[in-house]
């Protein structure tokens, strides 16, 4: 088995450049990997080779990390694209979307204090990935046409969704205890 | 992460934090967001005939960093000329706020604010600049 650490992540798992990826595929590649960079069958090999074989499998969990999550498949088909997110440096973004996620971001507040604030959250995670999954669409039909400028849209605007269930989970585990 | 005690203290008492009428034809509206952090900022200063900032409100979803910065920001504001707010630059709230290079980007988000708002009350004034043309 070939492991080139200078090759991307589809090239490593030998999975298709596409944002819409035969995830199947990329479990079985990644266990197969797995398995042959096992601590266990380098025991006895040189120095050398255990070194390779640890970077190798770091390599390979980043790689499936990467290409696993959706958010994480788009940020890096951008890079890999020559696109530059610009997360932390490009603060314009569409004037409705920020007013959405001020409110949302409201909302999330008011559900603390609401009768049952576990249930109106899960209302609001519903809400939420109702809209990922519109960002996801739009990303997957701006790759294909190779429009990265719209996929750079989508993929920056994903990101507040993203920060938001993350927020939705930290919430509900303190309410949770 | 430690927090220096100016953005602790700005983060436990938040300044002037509130909403203007967006609708006001005295108001400028600066709504900014950073996708890395997921944080959205809304900064809006009350402007005088004369160009005097008279009040400014802010709500920020964010970090403590974030939320100081922008607190900090709307008490900078505040009796100055729009020309003189906007010179404030990242690096004044950054060196106030004593915040590390890992944090300088709330700062960024801070200032950007800052133009969106000057950009909004300008186009409302029909005073076209530069800015409003970036912003929107």
């Amino acid at each position: 088995m070939q492991i080139d650490l200078t090759s991307d992540f589809f090239e490593l798992f030998g999975v298709e450049n596409t944002f819409t990826l035969d995830q199947e595929l990329l479990v079985s590649r990644f266990n197969e990997l797995q398995k042959h960079l096992h601590p266990d069958k380098f025991a006895s090999r040189p120095d050398s080779e255990r070194r390779w074989s640890m970077q190798a499998a770091s390599f390979v969990n980043q790689g499936y990390q990467t290409l696993r999550a959706d958010l994480q498949r788009a940020s890096y088909l951008l890079q890999l694209n020559g696109i530059d997110i610009d997360d932390e440096t490009d603060t314009r973004m569409d004037p409705m979307f920020l007013m959405e996620q001020m409110e949302l971001r409201e909302s999330l507040e008011l559900a603390e204090q609401s009768q049952d604030p576990l249930a109106t959250l899960a209302g609001t995670r519903k809400q939420i990935k109702g809209l990922v999954s519109e960002q996801a669409e739009a990303f997957a039909e701006a790759a294909k046409s190779a429009d990265w400028e719209q996929a750079r849209v989508t993929t920056r605007q994903w990101q507040f969704l993203d920060k938001l269930l993350r927020e939705i989970k930290e919430l509900e585990e303190r309410l949770d205890v | 992460m430690a927090y220096s005690d100016k953005v602790l203290d700005h983060y436990e008492n938040p300044r002037n934090v509130g909403v203007l009428d967006k609708n006001d034809p005295n108001v400028g509206t600066g709504m900014v967001g950073a996708p890395a952090c997921g944080d959205v900022m809304r900064l809006q200063i009350k402007v005088s005939a004369d160009g005097v900032v008279e009040d400014a409100k802010f709500k920020t979803y964010g970090c403590g960093s974030a939320i100081a910065s922008s607190s900090l920001v709307t008490e900078m504001m505040k009796g100055k000329t729009l020309e003189e707010v906007g010179q404030i630059r990242n690096k004044h709230i950054a060196d106030e706020l004593a915040l590390p290079p890992v944090k300088i980007h709330c700062s960024v988000l801070a200032e950007d604010a800052i133009a969106a708002a000057i950009a909004d009350i300008k186009a409302k004034r029909g005073e076209t600049d530069k800015e409003a043309a970036v912003a929107s």
